[in-house]
């Protein structure tokens, strides 16, 4: 299956068996509007937003060195110090921050998956594709919810896991691990 | 007699607009009629958890619904990101606790796809046969609870008879009635212990007859029949639009089973049918889970058919970075200790890239998306819960129902809040 055709294309990679599209942000309602209607994805599996903040850079899951491996002349507390990591890499750079992944099912006698990714920056909005996919609905409240990732032409983007007066978007990696004030445990 | 009154799918859509998942109270019965709003949870007796529902009255007629959730929300993605590859294997589990085997096999495979590992097939097989005892067992809690919601008490006993046996299975083989954590990346855990498939024939011999007896308590029982057919309708084109699976996609006539439509473990080599329904009703969703018990017993035979002859075989991948090396080789051998001791304290490496993984849970698909960088954490976990799309529909199903109706539609939808909320 080709997708030279699907609107706003940028990018299709093939990796672990699975064919991901990347998609030009503006271009997302039209892009999942021809993949349902031409190319025959009628099933929205799930929608996920990734947060990409301090890929690759020191104090996360995977740093390990330079992107030339590791440098072993380096003076100890500066790039690979940890004598473990070997010469591992740091992974690739991502374009943007976040990136939203829906994975898309032809449910039919011959089904197929794909991803479509669109790689967004802080404070960007995707157009809602709850008119493609009506269960998008939930999906893309839970990502605002949880990522803060807006949804335009969304009739009713509210929190949906964490309370209405929520701060914050807790699955972002800036958002803080424990230190939340705990209820009534002390309180006079 | 009560006239029964058969089930007819509807033409067209009923899936409300603009908001798929809310169903809006009509503006001139707001206006002119005596509407009541009624708070429905989130702790309610018949709930199955913490479910919260919005519920607009006319009289005893539903005209408007709202599913409120998020009471369990745990963070298990965000906590996920926080451990080790192996030691997150933990939590799948307890994010939809009744299809607990299920949860781990989903995770525990998507961990093998990036690592590209090859796992023997003795773990292939026992994954299948517990992950069809998990399917049972969940089925049987639907069963029992759901029928202990219309009255029918009697039911709840007899179901949790046999999910008791199941629980001891479970036990016998891990150790642990439920959250087994019983697979590992590259295979099981240890080894089956002897005795095992004795017991399960055992079960595998007594589980038709008792699904027999299921049958006869509330099969053709009029109450029931009267209290679960033609209400809380859905169609196909419905359910797919609003991403339903599993059983209640199946319920409404679609020969959708992601076990024999894309086969993960050896499910392409045992021989079982897919139960369809047409009237994607209740009582056609109660179907469903029954043939799907029968269905799973099937399955269970035809493991222990193939593993009896496997006696002595590896139960999980003979690759070092990865899996624990034996125990008495740490007394012995040096290289083994020091792997033993970098898996579990640093843990060991996945290569960087992402994958989504599908399988069939009992309550349809079950997904899992999983970012690597390439370091001893996951970057990213997020599960695509079946519960939580599930719910989704509840706005669509609701659409004519009365009150009394209610809780059977949303038991008959089978969330499991903690795979919800997450």
């Amino acid at each position: 299956m080709t997708f030279e055709s699907v609107p706003g294309l940028v990018e299709t990679r093939k990796e672990h068996d699975e064919t991901t599209l990347v998609v030009d942000p503006a271009r997302i309602l039209a892009a999942c509007r021809h993949l349902r209607n031409v190319e025959g994805f009628n099933f929205l599996s799930d929608l996920t937003p990734s947060d990409y903040l301090g890929w690759g850079s020191r104090g996360v899951a995977g740093y390990y060195g330079t992107d030339k491996g590791r440098d072993l002349n380096a003076p100890a507390g500066v790039g690979a110090s940890v004598a473990s990591q070997a010469f591992s890499r740091v992974p690739r750079t991502k374009p943007k921050r976040f990136s939203v992944s829906y994975h898309l099912l032809a449910l039919r006698a011959d089904p197929a998956r794909v991803r479509v990714q669109v790689w967004i920056d802080e404070g960007e909005a995707l157009e809602s594709v709850i008119s493609v996919w009506p269960t998008a609905d939930w999906h893309e409240r839970e990502a605002w919810d949880m990522m803060g990732i807006r949804f335009e032409g969304h009739p009713n983007l509210q929190r949906i896991l964490m309370e209405d007066d929520w701060e914050g978007h807790p699955l972002r990696k800036d958002y803080p691990i424990g230190g939340e004030p705990v209820r009534f445990s002390g309180e006079e | 007699m009560a006239i029964v009154e058969r089930p007819r799918i509807y033409e067209g859509t009923r899936i409300p607009s603009p908001i798929p998942t809310v169903l809006r109270t009509p503006e001139d019965l707001r206006e002119n009629d005596d509407v009541l709003r009624v708070n429905f949870g989130p702790n309610h007796p018949s709930m199955h958890g913490v479910l919260r529902l919005i519920v607009d009255l006319s009289g005893e007629r539903v005209v408007g619904t709202e599913a409120v959730i998020g009471y369990l929300h745990t963070g298990f993605e965000k906590t996920m990101e926080q451990k080790t590859w192996w030691k997150a294997i933990t939590y799948p589990e307890r994010i939809d606790y009744v299809g607990f085997q299920n949860d781990e096999l989903v995770f525990v495979l998507a961990i093998e796809k990036l690592l590209e590992l090859e796992i023997p097939q003795k773990a292939v097989w026992m994954r299948m046969l517990l992950c069809e005892l998990n399917r049972i067992h969940s089925h049987l809690v639907f069963l029992g609870t759901g029928a202990l919601e219309l009255g029918a008490i009697s039911m709840f006993w007899y179901c949790f008879r046999e999910r008791d046996l199941v629980l001891d299975l479970f036990e016998l083989v891990t150790g642990v009635r439920m959250h087994t954590r019983y697979f590992q990346t590259g295979g099981l855990a240890e080894d089956i212990p002897p005795g095992f498939y004795a017991e399960c024939r055992t079960f595998v011999d007594w589980m038709p007859k008792a699904v027999d007896d299921y049958e006869s308590l509330i099969g053709r029982q009029e109450i029931w029949l009267d209290r679960t057919q033609g209400i809380g309708l859905l169609s196909a084109d419905d359910a797919i639009a609003l991403g339903q699976s599993g059983p209640v996609l199946r319920a409404s006539g679609v020969d959708w089973d992601l076990r024999k439509t894309q086969p993960y473990l050896a499910y392409d080599e045992v021989d079982f049918d897919v139960p369809v329904y047409p009237n994607g009703d209740v009582y056609d969703r109660y179907r469903v889970r029954i043939d799907e018990m029968r269905q799973s017993v099937r399955i269970v035979a035809q493991c222990l058919d193939r593993l009896e002859g496997m006696e002595g075989e590896p139960w999980i991948a003979d690759d070092r970075k990865v899996v624990l090396p034996p125990r008495h080789e740490l007394h012995t051998s040096m290289e083994s200790l020091i792997h033993h001791f970098k898996i579990v304290t640093e843990g060991y490496r996945v290569p960087e890239g992402e994958v989504y993984v599908a399988i069939e849970s009992p309550r349809g698909e079950k997904g899992c998306y999983v970012v690597s960088d390439g370091g001893p954490r996951p970057w990213r976990v997020k599960f695509r819960a079946p519960s939580f799309v599930a719910l989704e529909a509840t706005a669509t199903c609701m659409s004519d129902a009365l009150v009394a109706d209610l809780i059977a539609i949303v038991g008959s939808l089978d969330s499991v809040m903690g795979d919800t909320d997450r």
